[in-house]
């Protein structure tokens, strides 16, 4: 419980308006967009400066109350579920682009802006920002950096720590601290801004970043390849790498959601294919071209049935609305959708679709599996109701199970949706007893009262 | 009903489709009222998460959870967007009338939908009495009224630059029941509340172009309003009432279309009343699919049925920008059409705004409840629209136009609200 009088000094921080205390407003910010149980917030609180933002973390050090900051709630694995109570703290009101600055390819951004409109912002300035993850409409900058989003153009663009410079942020006491710079290059002390990207909120309270930007790709060539089974894409993926060719989407449909797509979207994907591969190769024109001829003929010598190169923006397009129809084709099959990234090597892609085949079996479960293949990174997507207790405890097993797959193939728990509540508990699985105690001391040095986010990523 | 158990049970019956609702949250992209404010409960996601959580008795307070359900357009941005292929209007219906029933209607709310609009006789005279009717009902009308179309009621409020009714409703016409002409076709005619009494020129328009194609019209003079106003203020009675009134002239279906000029009353027909007509009769839900199968727009009748073509536009033709009313759109799937019926005249030269199927911020009650959330999102509209430098912005929705002239006219601008029969019809002779 917050008292009265503690709401009231919050209130004056941020303004009457933007406290929220009311049962229903409390029980809006008592989930996200994963799949777990959800808890009331005390308090929320909706910054409209840095400033107050500063003094709203410290308040809650001074007075023991645990943060959770919330950007769009869109996070899969529990970030933004205040499991602990305590004060909800909106970043949605500071979502301003600082500056674009295009003559040393860097962007400054508050923590809340919007990934899809500071993408646009910098493509109307004739500049890139790569990452792309499916939630980039919602999602904001903070919550992409605190859990490292990734995105379709990862394999040859990277991620997005790949483009933090620099991150500003308050400490625990509400003092305002700098790390990384506008340069190319800086060695100004500790590597804080990559201690950051992925902290998932519980080192600090982030409030601005200085992006990297690039130069956009002069064109690009995507195409759509159909494979009779698993292991043929699979090769093909490892000899499109093996070429030194580097698409810069290299993504991954089995059979089960190439029916759901078909189902829902019709796109014309034929209901017998074993699995399909999106490719999108860019850059020079010329190197286009000649990359495009070779992925098409490493597809076509590694058993591809059929491949459909796009002429056009048009059939770009449609190549790309299969894969944008993924998630909702699956998602429209039953109530709850599991969305899980449990990451492999990308030479292991075939043994953990194999692994993934068995637990759909071993559980009774229907998981639909799509996408990186370029970076290993799949999607496998448990479809289920959430009501039906025992389904659902097929289910909870199911991704015991994945988990476990994926760490016997040398894989990592989370290629990018973050450990958060969802998968603290098997940090040490894929780690060690050592590994995990070292972070807990890194965030009792910075968090003494253990207030920042607490029960994410390292569990109690 | 007010009584707890009755209403778990009902929620529970939503809850299926609650339930389909992932909480991804990308419906926060779309929804014009969460531009505004931020916050959650203002967004479909978080709309459906507090209804679920009241039919599973986590919350208590079910009058917080109205008060949150009404902080909405129905504009339908947020199911057409929604991977996950949640309908969310259809819930909030049904929701709406779900906790109105349990919590009770407002008295004024009572004198309003019961008193007056399920009452056309009472509701039309009083109307009639123009000018001095915006006095007598200013304040009771403020704090109420959660209806999609309640537009009908916004000339009654005070600090807005509103349109006068006019002179003579459309239905002073008197009842009309003509033959197909060459067309072959004969359509009912349903004017719906705004365009009889206040936008009559677009009545007119859409009989002067039936009688140009040859198209004959059944035109009852007795319909009412298509109750969606009175539905989404959860008030299930006064809807029900206005649907049977409706069904008597319209149930026997002696025509191939019914045809209106409003995206909401035609979504009604279509989509509302088969929807939430569950206790009807076994005729009356007959009659009822009649006219979903034949409800359609009147651009899109234009455009589909009557066949116009696309013309070059002549030097020095007017600009016209295009608003995509969200119910027209979003819900009926009609926009195209409505450019093809603009660039039947050569006089007009249409210039595309940006976001042009971003809502207007009306939402009806929306505009009456949250003004001032209402007018950030009609300035927004207002900013794309004058940007077009056009000289006439159509809409092909009643209430829209009321919003966007309200919006227009405060800025100063010198831009005129035209629907877009109207201007069709300037090139009939
Ligand atoms: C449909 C869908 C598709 C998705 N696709 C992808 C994808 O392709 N790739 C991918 O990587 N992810 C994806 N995600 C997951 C999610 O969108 C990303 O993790 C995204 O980065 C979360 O951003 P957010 O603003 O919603 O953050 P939130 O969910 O609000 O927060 C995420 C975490 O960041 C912390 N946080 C946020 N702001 C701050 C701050 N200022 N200071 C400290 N901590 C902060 C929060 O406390 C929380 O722990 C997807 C999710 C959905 C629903
Ligand atoms: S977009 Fe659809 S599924 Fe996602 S949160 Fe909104 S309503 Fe729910
Ligand atoms: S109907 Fe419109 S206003 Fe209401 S929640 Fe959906 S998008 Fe928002
Ligand atoms: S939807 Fe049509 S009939 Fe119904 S209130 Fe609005 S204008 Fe009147």
């Amino acid at each position: 419980m917050v008292s009265q009088s503690l709401k009231q000094a919050f209130a004056t921080v941020v303004g009457s308006d933007n406290i929220m205390d009311a049962e229903a407003d409390k029980h809006s910010y008592s989930y996200d967009a994963a799949v777990l149980d959800p808890v009331l917030p005390s308090l929320v609180v909706r910054p409209t400066t840095m400033e107050a933002m500063g003094k709203v973390v410290k308040l809650c050090n001074d007075n023991g109350l645990p943060i959770t900051v919330r950007g769009a709630g869109s996070n899969l694995s529990g970030g933004t579920i205040p499991s602990k109570g305590g004060v909800v703290l909106l970043t949605n009101a500071l979502d301003k682009i600082l500056e674009i600055n295009e003559e040393d390819m860097y962007a400054v951004v508050q923590t809340g802006a919007i990934t899809a409109k500071f993408a646009n912002a910098v493509a109307a300035k004739g500049l890139f920002y790569p990452p792309d993850p499916g939630s980039q409409a919602v999602s904001t900058l903070g919550g992409n950096v605190a859990e490292n989003a990734g995105g379709l153009r990862g394999l040859k663009y990277g991620v997005t720590k790949d483009y933090v410079m620099g991150v500003n942020f308050f400490d625990v006491d509400g003092n305002w601290c700098k790390s990384g710079s506008k340069t190319v290059k800086c060695v100004t002390g500790l590597n804080i801004p990559q201690l950051m990207v992925g902290s998932e909120g519980t080192l600090a309270v982030m409030s601005e970043f200085i992006l990297k930007l690039v130069p956009p790709p002069q064109t690009s060539k995507a195409m759509m390849a159909i494979f009779p089974d698993i292991m043929t894409a699979s090769r093909t993926v490892s000899a499109i790498i093996a070429a030194k060719v580097v698409p810069c989407t290299l993504e991954f449909m089995d059979n089960f959601t190439i029916g759901a797509v078909e189902g829902y979207a019709k796109v014309g994907l034929p209901l017998d294919a074993g699995s399909l591969l999106l490719i999108e190769v860019d850059g020079h024109p010329g190197q286009v071209a000649d990359d495009a001829e070779k992925v098409e003929k490493i597809c076509k010598d590694n058993g591809c049935t059929r491949i459909q190169v796009a002429k056009d923006a048009v059939e770009r397009n449609k190549v790309w609305e299969a894969r944008r129809a993924a998630l909702s084709s699956l998602a429209r099959l039953r109530p709850t959708t599991v969305l899980e990234d449990a990451t492999v090597p990308r030479s292991k892609i075939p043994a953990m679709m194999e692994a993934l085949d068995k637990i759909a079996k071993d559980y009774k479960l229907t998981i639909g599996t799509f996408g990186h293949a370029g970076d290993g990174n799949l999607h496998p997507t448990i479809l289920c109701d959430r009501r039906d207790k025992e389904e659902f405890h097929r289910v909870e097993q199911g991704v015991d199970a994945i988990f476990a797959a994926a760490l016997a193939l040398d894989g990592t728990l989370s290629g990018e949706h973050g450990i958060g509540l969802a998968k603290s508990r098997y940090m040490e699985l894929e780690t060690n007893k050592a590994s995990v105690m070292y972070s807990k001391r890194i965030k009792a040095a910075v968090d003494p009262k253990n207030i920042l986010n607490p029960g994410k990523i390292l569990g109690e | 009903m007010a009584d707890l158990n009755q209403m778990l049970k009902m929620l529970g019956e939503l809850d299926d489709q609650l339930v389909n609702c992932m909480r991804c949250g990308m419906c926060q992209s779309v929804c014009p009222v969460f531009a505004e404010t931020g916050r959650e409960a203002d967004v479909a996601r978080g709309k459906i998460a507090l209804l679920e959580f009241l039919g599973h008795e986590m919350i208590s307070d079910t009058k917080g959870v109205k008060d949150r359900l009404d902080k909405c357009l129905l504009c339908g941005s947020c199911a057409a967007a929604c991977p996950s292929g949640v309908k969310a209007v259809d819930i909030f219906l049904k929701a709406r009338a779900i906790v109105t029933a349990f919590i009770g209607l407002s008295p004024v709310k009572k004198a309003i939908f019961r008193g007056m609009l399920s009452k056309p006789k009472l509701f039309n005279n009083l109307l009639a009495i123009g000018t001095k009717f915006q006095g007598l009902f200013t304040s009771p009308v403020n704090d109420i009224i959660g209806s999609s179309c309640s537009k009908l009621l916004s000339p009654v409020l005070g600090d807005r630059h509103l349109l006068s009714l006019a002179a003579k409703p459309l239905r002073s016409v008197g009842n009309l029941n003509t033959a197909p002409g060459k067309s072959g076709l004969k359509v009912a005619f349903f004017y719906g509340c705004v365009v009889d009494k206040m936008f009559t020129t677009v009545g007119e328009a859409m009989l002067k172009v039936f009688k140009h194609h040859g198209v004959g019209v059944y035109m009852p003079i007795d319909q009412v309003c298509c109750g969606v106003p009175s539905l989404a203020s959860g008030d299930m009675k006064s809807f029900e009432d206005l649907v049977r009134m409706n069904l008597k002239l319209f149930g026997k279906g002696d025509f191939d279309y019914i045809i209106t000029p409003c995206g909401t009353c035609t979504s009604a027909f279509h989509h509302v009343w088969p929807l939430m007509c569950n206790d009807f009769s076994q005729e009356e839900r007959a009659q009822i699919e009649m006219l979903a199968g034949k409800a359609m727009d009147i651009n899109a009748f234009i455009a589909d049925k009557l066949g116009v073509s696309v013309v070059e536009s002549s030097v020095g033709a007017k600009k016209v920008t295009i608003h995509d009313p969200c119910h027209l759109k979003k819900s009926l799937g009609v926009s195209g059409q409505v450019r093809t019926v603009l660039k039947a005249n050569p006089n007009l030269e249409v210039v595309e705004m940006s976001g042009s199927d971003i809502c207007c911020g009306c939402g009806g009650s929306f505009n009456l409840q949250h003004y001032s959330v209402s007018t950030k999102i009609g300035k927004k509209k207002r900013d794309s629209i004058a940007a077009t430098g056009a000289d006439i912005v159509a809409a092909g929705c009643p209430a829209c136009m009321m919003q966007i002239a309200d919006m227009m006219s405060q800025a100063g601008d010198r831009i005129a609200v035209k629907h877009p029969v109207e201007l069709y019809a300037q090139t009939l002779g």
